[in-house]
């Protein structure tokens, strides 16, 4: 049976639904989310340990047969993107019950957590790039509602630029849409991918790949698409912004690898070394971003943006190993990107500040927090053997296999450049003392978090910490995965025949 | 093998909780690891100098080729027993000299992780295993560096060390990288069969020059010599054991580890020696004019890797012996050296050599062993740096030219003669030279006994160098070379030129140090020359750096949405029209002929009203010119056929230009932000744009091919779905996915209103 492939749906729809139905209800919202996320996590693990098994799994909606209805199918790439946005999921609303203001609570935050983990994931597992477009928009609308819930100022300033911004790629996603669908005639994915070669002017498909790369490149935040993110993602509350930072882009990175593996392999020596710039700039315009910064969550947010980087990297090499590489990197991301949000909701909830000028002294008053903050800042940083290192290592082997050296020198750079900018932010918040005990006065919670509570919040960032650890140490059967899933990327007949099984 | 580094890594985990019941014994408790793994080590001594190998591996991530293998030869025997056995003396001494710091047991922690690392280091076969632990001990000596991480200076200094040595190591990995493609293997056992493949092999150059680059930085050779004296803002115990006895001659232990796969072509001779000998003579020289005694010591632990370095560069047989033997006895004499210091830094409150003196009769034991340090790296008869020196000059002389390397060896040697005085010998002779708080005493036992055992092996072995040959030097020398040696050490040789000259630069040495201070001051014009080094580059570049990243930021993340939006289609419009021109697209212009007036009249009224839309000065005109387009379309969509198409977006734009006149009508009135200049140029990306757009559709249209997916559709609406109106089929049966999301989304944003109207947190918390 392949219910396996509605659960990821179905499981956030229905948790929104019941959250709603318990509106104002705290307490029962709370054991449903979590209830949710749980499931959600488990689904993932589910449909991972079928397609890993089973080979490449499809279901067709409405039993309408391909390409006319709309099939979900999962890969192992999909099942384990699906997997990642439970574990965000979890750690994120596991971390919200100790940091999260009663009034957002109150106004439909968990049920819109699970709106956006919904179209997340029905993003992942779509095989319609319709359907894709679907998702997106309900993506687009629920991190709209959740980056300007509590209308603060500044909230409302980000989430301007972040949905006008986010407007224009759908705009150019729907146009590409559109223009695919005259030129193909169809949008299922998989048939998409069988009829490309046939389109009669070949350099239309190359338009085409541009303007989705443009499309997902905004959503992505790669250069130099990427203002709304900085711009938006320090704003809301440390849980919204964790999951955005973890999870929210990395949607736009996988719709990148899916669309230039599966459809547009036409034109390799331009489609992909644009990719290739793209990265290199994104890489480097981001980490000089990082480095001029002085609010944490900027800072972050920038180093985000660098390391998207390193995901498109692999899929502009375009060999299996790099294709490998960009999968683990996506996984290392995800881990090492929101533990850091969350570590820094922490570091507000302790010192009620992200201003790196009045942060310090952490070390000494917080060592849990600080090796909590090392582990993922190290991670960031490429260093060994924690799953950052990998990420680079294979990257900068590919890289090195094809011949792209300019890109690898650039890869090693920008990640001593982020190893750089994640100990000064060591240095700045956590080594030095803090500037207020240095007037005498000794360092003042903004409001002293309890003993329960940061257990709550010190739980999913340990759980985030030890996972970028087990990724770095236990690296083989990771990378195996991630290989086994390029292998899928790569070789779309399985995807194909998976979608619209012996249709001629 | 494997298991003692591993579980060395998970001992790291306890020092805090032990240091919370043991206090300042925690020392003793600690101390009993690499007492235990020298042990360990010590057991193999028998075999390895028998010329046998140990070899241990694991899988680890066999899809990349990486193993956790290690291999223990004469080389990583002497590596690791040095690090184990320095290891254990440092971390009793620790216990004392940072007795009652509210952080030792961190400290111990972070050690118990430097000392795995290296030992990992030196024992890996892997090369990325290697590095791993490499970078580790790189991250773990930034965390000791900047241990008194309230000051200043000590997290620049960790910085600065983390950067250079970080730097370096990228370099390594990437040249790790190179190697493991040249020579399709990552084992260096299996690498050193293959030195000729990989010398002619066309990548030996980069591969050379990247591993030389990590080497280089870690062993802080000139010109990246700057952050080991700036290391020295670490507590002495970590001066001591990482940068000088053990970490920084991992640079050097590479370059002796990979020197049959890389040594021997002209190349190699041409950087390597030249580098040593520069770092000798840049450390030599510098360490004559500081009067800070920990960074006398630091030059001069550059300078001696410097040495080393020179030696491994010659790379004859003699000259292996010569830098295996020095690091032995630098390894002894120098830890002993820091140590002492750091005693004296301890009890009396200042490192300045000007302010210490005659210190002997208020500590004996630790003048002892400073004296005996001193004594050895001064290098007189009978110490094991005579033994080392001699064989120095040996390898040498043998080199053509060879004045140049013996003149500055001959420099080298005179400097490290002031050097030993300077540390070892003064602040216990002569008379006391001041007072200070507290009448200096002797240190407790646990910190003078073991700068004391290091002091007193210098001058053992080189008492007695048999046994050290025969069990130790010969298997080490003979894993450099790769080839089976026997080293004899032995402190005389005769009357010889060697002896000549080591007599005579002691001799200089002696001189030299009498009129120390004469010297210093005659070279005091040279200082402001000094920090337009190397180092000065660094701090350079780094503000090179800021200064790019803020220009690039301030320009790209200006803040202004305007900007964005423009850098936005600009973008979009260049890439996808370099794509089209690309590709000289057909326009589908061939149906143009069936254009009615009707048709035409819609679009000339479609453009119109969008020109009024933008230059409209009134809302309310401008709301109403978008219904007109609106309507226009919709006019279109009736003309295509589309009735049904064409009823909804009449409903849609009637509603909308009514809540849109509904809503606007409260807003003040417009006001200009922009100016002409800006309007102008924005004119012409947003037409650039809209021309774009209608050029791609025009390609699509000539190759539209009838949509394969309507007959289906037209088909089956019926029969199956039981729906007479296809587009309502479609929308809630064939596509009824895409119609979930869409209601979803609608949901979504009725919430988001309703929330946003009700909940406002910043009002509340009032900021």
């Amino acid at each position: 049976m392949n219910l396996v492939l509605l659960f990821p749906i179905l499981i956030p729809f229905a948790t929104a639904v019941a959250c709603l139905l318990a509106w104002k209800q705290r307490h029962v919202q709370r054991v449903l989310s979590i209830t949710g996320a749980v499931l959600l996590q488990a689904s993932g693990f589910l449909l991972l340990v079928s397609v890993w098994q089973s080979g490449i799994r499809a279901v067709q909606m409405g039993n309408w047969p391909a390409p006319f209805g709309i099939t979900l199918v999962s890969d192992l790439f999909s099942a384990i993107m699906i997997v990642m946005a439970g574990l965000t999921g979890v750690t994120v609303l596991v971390y919200s019950l100790a940091d999260m203001d009663t009034g957002r609570e109150s106004f439909g935050y968990h049920p819109l957590m699970h709106i956006l983990l919904m179209g997340v994931c029905g993003a992942f597992i779509t095989g319609d790039v319709f359907n894709l477009y679907v998702w997106f928009e309900v993506m687009l609308i629920a991190s709209f509602v959740l980056l300007g819930l509590g209308g603060e100022k500044a909230q409302l300033e980000g989430t301007v630029k972040y949905v006008t911004l986010n407007l224009m790629s759908s705009a150019l996603f729907l146009a590409a849409v559109g223009i695919m669908y005259g030129a193909v005639g169809t949008l299922n994915m998989a048939d998409l991918a069988r009829h490309m070669g046939t389109v009669k002017q070949p350099g239309l498909v190359t338009t085409l790949a541009t303007l989705f790369l443009l499309a997902f490149g905004i959503k992505a935040a790669i250069f130099p698409l990427f203002f709304w993110l900085p711009a938006s993602y320090p704003t809301p509350p440390a849980p919204i912004a964790a999951i955005f930072a973890g999870l929210l882009t990395k949607v736009g990175i996988y719709a990148l690898i899916r669309v230039f593996t599966l459809l547009f392999v036409q034109d390799l020596e331009y489609t992909h070394a644009l990719l290739l710039v793209l990265a290199g700039l994104t890489m480097i315009s981001g980490i000089l971003g990082a480095l001029v910064q002085n609010e944490l969550r900027r800072i972050l947010s920038f180093v985000l943006v660098s390391h998207i980087g390193f995901m498109i990297m692999g899929l502009g090499i375009f060999t299996h190993l790099a294709i490998t590489a960009s999968v683990f990197y996506i996984v290392h991301d995800v881990i090492v990107k929101t533990g850091l949000f969350l570590v820094g909701g922490v570091v507000r909830a302790e010192r009620g500040t992200y201003e790196m000028s009045s942060l310090g002294g952490l070390y000494s008053s917080n060592p849990w927090l600080s090796a909590l903050f090392l582990l993922p800042a190290l991670s960031v940083g490429g260093i060994p053997p924690l799953s950052g290192f990998w990420g680079k290592l294979v990257l900068v082997k590919a890289g090195m296999e094809t011949g792209q050296y300019l890109i690898v020198a650039t890869a090693l750079i920008v990640a001593l450049l982020s190893l750089l900018v994640m100990m000064k932010m060591w240095a700045d918040a956590f080594w030095r003392d803090s500037p207020g005990s240095a007037a005498g006065g000794s360092v003042v919670s903004a409001n002293p978090v309890s003993f329960e509570s940061r257990l709550v919040l010190f739980c999913p960032i340990g759980v985030l910490g030890l996972l970028t650890l087990a990724a770095g140490i236990f690296a083989e059967p990771v990378l195996t995965v991630c290989s086994r899933a390029a292998d899928q990327l790569l070789n779309t007949e399985e995807y194909i025949r998976a979608v619209l099984g012996g249709i001629p | 093998m494997v298991w003692i580094v591993l579980l060395s890594f998970v001992s790291a985990f306890f020092p805090p909780w032990l240091c919370r019941v043991l206090h300042s014994r925690t020392g003793w408790i600690v101390a009993l690891l690499p007492a235990a793994i020298t042990a360990y080590f010590a057991r193999f001594i028998e075999e390895i100098s028998s010329g046998g190998t140990v070899v241990e591996s694991m899988g680890w991530v066999p899809c990349l080729g990486i193993e956790l293998s290690f291999h223990l030869d004469g080389l990583s025997l002497l590596f690791a027993l040095l690090i184990s056995g320095i290891g254990t003396l440092v971390v009793i001494y620790s216990g004392s000299y940072l007795a009652g710091h509210y952080q030792l047991g961190r400290f111990y922690s972070t050690l118990l992780i430097f000392m795995a690392s290296m030992l990992g280091t030196v024992l890996a076969d892997n090369v990325i295993t290697l590095f791993v632990f490499w970078e580790l001990t790189s991250f773990s000596s930034y965390l000791l560096i900047g241990f008194n991480s309230d000051q200043k200076p000590a997290r620049e200094a960790a910085l600065q060390a983390l950067l250079v040595t970080g730097a370096g190591g990228l370099a390594l990995l990437a040249g790790f990288l190179l190697l493991g493609q040249a020579a399709g293997t990552l084992e260096i056992s299996a690498l050193l069969a293959k030195g000729d493949a990989v010398r002619s092999h066309p990548f030996y150059v980069p591969i050379l020059l990247l591993i030389l680059a990590g080497a280089m930085t870690k062993s802080a050779q000139f010109p990246f010599h700057f952050w080991l004296p700036n290391a020295m803002q670490a507590p002495t115990p970590v001066s001591t054991y990482l940068h000088s006895a053990t970490m920084v001659k991992a640079g050097v232990y590479l370059l002796a580890r990979l020197s049959p796969v890389l040594a021997g072509t002209a190349i190699w001779e041409n950087v390597v020696t030249p580098v040593g000998m520069i770092t000798m003579l840049t450390g030599a020289f510098l360490s004559l004019l500081q009067t800070d005694l920990k960074l006398v010591l630091a030059y001069s632990t550059v300078s001696a890797l410097g040495g080393m370095t020179m030696m491994l560069g010659v790379g004859s047989q003699p000259a292996a012996e010569a830098a295996v033997m020095f690091l032995v006895a630098h390894a002894l004499y120098k830890g002993a050296l820091f140590l002492v210091v750091g005693i004296l830094d301890h009890e009396t409150g200042t490192r300045q050599s000007g302010r210490l003196g005659g210190l002997f009769r208020a500590m004996p034991a630790t003048g002892l062993a400073g004296i005996l340090a001193g004594f050895s790296m001064a290098g007189f008869m009978p110490s094991f740096n005579f033994i080392a020196k001699e064989q120095t000059y040996a390898a040498i002389l043998e080199t053509t030219p060879a004045v140049f390397l013996t003149a500055a060896f001959f420099v080298a040697g005179t400097c490290y003669v002031v050097v030993g005085g300077i540390t070892g010998f003064q602040p216990f002779t002569g008379r006391p030279r001041e007072r200070f708080l507290k009448p200096p005493h002797e240190a407790p036992p646990s910190m003078w006994v073991c700068p004391l055992i290091m002091a007193a092996a210098g001058v053992l072995v080189g008492v007695f160098p048999s046994p050290a040959g025969k069990y130790m030097l010969s298997s080490a020398v003979g894993a450099v070379l790769q080839a089976p040696s026997e080293v004899q050490p032995a402190l005389w040789h005769g009357p010889d030129v060697k002896l000549f000259l080591s007599t005579a630069a002691m001799l200089a040495g002696i001189c030299l140090y009498l009129a120390r201070a004469k010297f210093r001051r005659s070279m005091e014009p040279l200082t402001p020359l000094l920090s337009k080094g190397p180092e000065h580059l660094y701090s350079l570049s780094l503000a090179w750096l800021d200064t790019i990243a803020c220009a690039q930021t301030r320009v790209l993340q200006s803040g202004r949405l305007n900007l964005y939006l423009l850098i936005t289609i600009v973008t979009t419009t260049g890439l996808v029209g370099a794509s089209m021109l690309e590709h000289e697209p057909i326009l589908g212009l061939e149906r143009w002929s069936d254009l009615h007036i009707y048709e035409a009249i819609l679009a000339v009224v479609l453009l119109t009203s969008t020109v009024v839309i933008v230059r409209s000065r009134s809302r309310l005109a401008a709301v109403a010119a978008l219904g007109v387009v609106g309507y226009a379309v919709a006019l279109l969509f009736l003309l295509f056929s589309a009735p049904d198409l064409a009823m909804t977006q009449f409903c849609i734009e009637t509603l909308s230009v009514v809540l849109l006149v509904m809503v606007l009508y409260r807003l003040p009135r417009y006001r200009d932000y922009s100016s002409g200049k800006e309007r102008f140029r924005d004119a012409v990306v947003a037409t650039l744009a809209g021309g774009l757009i209608t050029a791609l559709v025009l390609v699509a249209t000539a190759v539209t091919r009838e949509a394969r997916l309507t007959p289906f559709f037209t088909e089956h609406s019926l029969l199956l779905a039981k729906g007479r109106n296809i587009v309502n089929v479609i929308l809630v049966d064939f596509r009824g996915l895409d119609t979930l999301g869409e209601i979803t989304v609608l949901a979504v944003a009725a919430l988001g209103v309703y929330s946003l109207l009700k909940l406002n947190t910043g009002k509340k918390s009032g900021d």
